[in-house]
């Protein structure tokens, strides 16, 4: 009986496994556009939602209406609405969705399931500069964010400078260098907070842990088009990573030019992760996280990961900034705070369910 | 009748040294070529010389009558295709989509398969007997599935020359069987040509209709298994004492290693 039993239960266990993850007739674009779809629902209910919640009571039933121009609301909900929580919505959205992004690209392109967009040190090299900016007591405006995403900009080329031999560009080389920078840059970060005492400790402290609160409408308007166009074109090349997932040579036998693919997408990614964290400050597993919830979900082809996670990302991220903006209302937590509170226990999970794929040769 | 594959004085190095020294070789239409030789011999090197992945410094690659140089390289992956020694994914894509995958070097810019490619992906998974497996993971076959579904993907390239990289290596002897057996009724179905590794020369022998050693990056002997294989060449080439008689079978050539330790035992009994 209990052979019969043990049976059974193996198949069914292995359709688990795949679930949503493979349909018979490959990737299609029907089947991208209604993901994408159903996620953009998602993500204006969430948004909405978000609006709604916060110190001032401000029902969802008035913000539909505002939002649906029916009816306008006073001058104070106005302010809160659209000069306050509106902003930082869609900036939390947009780091969202950049961040997933770098995540699933840089899993690929690495061959390594732990890789975020951090990987490579952009976040350190962005923190250095945050830190000399906010140490000189310039503005989140604009002096933050620029030194910020010079220093994501010198890091970059620092990696990769130092990693490229002939041309190409090696993985495990391109990591420990990522990671070498990484600790040398942590230390400068260190340096800076032990000399620095006054109030500015707590921006600095702030900026290393995410912060949204600083969101302008003029962050959005600079990195929603380079954010769009770069995703576009890394878009042109989601078959292409599925093919390097297989491993490098067999992708490069079947005419993936890889060593370009690599340029393009560590030089494009960094570029948008340096620009959005130089906004944002550090949100760290975002990156990790949403990459391989989609995946679970909906399996690993990169045509469909990438609008998926991407989208998946914005969700995630409204929604970790909306509980750092309520928790403890009226003061509030980093984001970074609240992410890596439901991040670490999610990736133990997938770390026990998963790991052994992941040690595989 | 001629594949249009063909070497003319191949010579290749990575730095200062020749891995390959002056290659000439033609594979010939519908023919299986074993190629052997002792680690280091450039069995690998030569099977990515073939398929322009390397570069070489001295010689020349024809394929279909043009030098391999003058092809960009989706071009050459419709003509050949490569299943390597061990592929794994990192992340857990269907048979189906590993198979599909195939298609790439045919597709243009438009990022999805249409109607045709699915059913090139369906005929070679039922040519390679992987059907059944179309809906799992990749991570879940044993090595020997993984290996008809690597040559399942190389089928769904389309492509007329097969090279397999040591694809028997980490298989039991049931499945080392079944891949030679898929191997051969493929090239007499199909009108494949095909090159593998092995270092299973007497299995290969059954299989092969020419045999090619390879020594320190030279063709030492190429011909037909009985003309190669012989207790001469094989134990000049691997510096390995052997005994080569022939299979009572299949009347093969048969490589028996002498071991010091194998006397002892005749001697125990």
């Amino acid at each position: 009986m209990r052979g019969s039993e043990d049976q059974t239960r193996l198949p069914r266990r292995r359709e688990r496994c795949r679930q949503g993850g493979t349909s018979g007739q490959g990737m299609t674009p029907l089947r991208v556009i209604t993901t994408g779809l159903i996620l953009s629902g998602v993500l204006i209910g969430i948004a909405l939602i978000s609006l709604s919640l916060g110190p001032a009571k401000i029902s969802l039933r008035e913000v539909l209406t505002w939002v649906a121009g029916y009816k306008s609301v006073d001058q104070t909900a106005w302010m809160i609405l659209f000069k306050i929580r509106l902003p930082r919505i869609l900036l939390a959205g947009l780091v969202g969705f950049t961040l997933s992004i770098g995540g699933v690209v840089f899993q690929a392109l690495l061959r390594n399931p732990l890789a975020e967009p951090f990987i490579l040190g952009v976040s350190s090299g962005a923190a250095v500069g945050a830190i000399i900016g906010i140490a000189l007591g310039l503005g989140f405006g604009l002096g933050v964010p620029l030194l910020s995403f010079m220093g994501a900009l010198f890091t970059i080329l620092l990696v990769m400078g130092i990693s490229s031999r002939h041309g190409g560009l090696e993985s495990s080389t391109l990591l420990l260098t990522g990671v070498i920078v990484n600790a040398f840059f942590t230390a400068v970060i260190m340096f800076f907070i032990t000399t620095t005492g006054d109030s500015r400790l707590h921006s600095m402290l702030f900026w290393l842990y995410g912060d949204l609160s600083q969101s302008r409408y003029a962050h959005l308007s600079i990195g929603l088009p380079v954010i769009l166009i770069v995703s576009g074109i890394l878009y042109v090349f989601s078959r292409h990573l599925n093919l390097i997932v297989g491993g490098e040579e067999s992708a490069l036998q079947m005419g993936v030019e890889v060593e370009l693919l690599k340029w393009i997408s560590f030089l494009g990614i960094s570029l948008i992760t340096g620009m959005v964290i130089s906004f944002s400050g550090i949100i760290g597993f975002v990156g990790l996280i949403v990459p391989h919830l989609m995946r679970m979900l909906l399996g690993p082809d990169h045509r469909l990961l990438i609008p998926a996670s991407a989208l998946g990302g914005a969700v995630f991220l409204i929604a970790a900034d909306t509980l750092a903006r309520i928790i403890l209302s009226p003061s509030e937590l980093p984001v970074g705070v609240v992410t890596a509170f439901l991040g670490a226990p999610f990736f133990i999970y997938l770390l026990k369910q998963r790991g052994s794929q992941w040690t595989q040769g | 009748m001629d594949s249009g594959l063909s070497l003319r004085g191949v010579y290749f190095s990575y730095d200062d040294q020749w891995c390959l020294e002056g290659i000439d070789f033609d594979l010939k239409r519908g023919e299986i070529v074993g190629m052997i030789g002792p680690n280091g011999s450039g069995k690998s090197t030569l099977l990515k010389v073939m398929d322009g992945l390397l570069k070489i410094q001295k010689g020349e690659i024809l394929l279909l009558n043009k030098p391999m140089s003058s092809y960009r390289r989706g071009d050459v992956a419709r003509q050949i295709a490569m299943v390597p020694q061990e592929t794994t994914f990192r992340f857990p894509f269907s048979v189906f989509e590993v198979v599909l995958m195939g298609r790439f070097p045919h597709s243009g810019l438009f990022p999805f398969e249409g109607k045709e490619d699915l059913e090139i992906a369906h005929q070679s998974m039922r040519l390679t007997g992987t059907l059944d497996l179309a809906r799992r993971s990749i991570h879940e076959l044993s090595g020997g599935e993984k290996q008809r579904v690597l040559i399942a993907r190389a089928l769904t390239q389309r492509a007329q020359i097969i090279l397999l990289d040591e694809p028997t290596s980490f298989l039991d002897i049931r499945h080392k069987v079944e891949i030679f057996e898929l191997i051969a009724s493929l090239t007499q179905t199909q009108g494949l040509s095909v090159i593998i590794v092995s270092h299973d020369i007497s299995l290969a022998a059954q299989y092969c209709h020419r045999m090619l050693l390879l020594n320190r990056g030279s063709v030492y002997k190429i011909g037909e298994p009985s003309e190669v294989i012989t207790a001469d060449t094989i134990s000049t080439v691997y510096q390995c004492p052997v005994l080569v008689d022939k299979n009572p079978i299949s009347k093969t050539p048969r490589v028996t290693v002498l071991s010091r330790r194998g006397e002892n035992k005749k001697e125990m009994v």
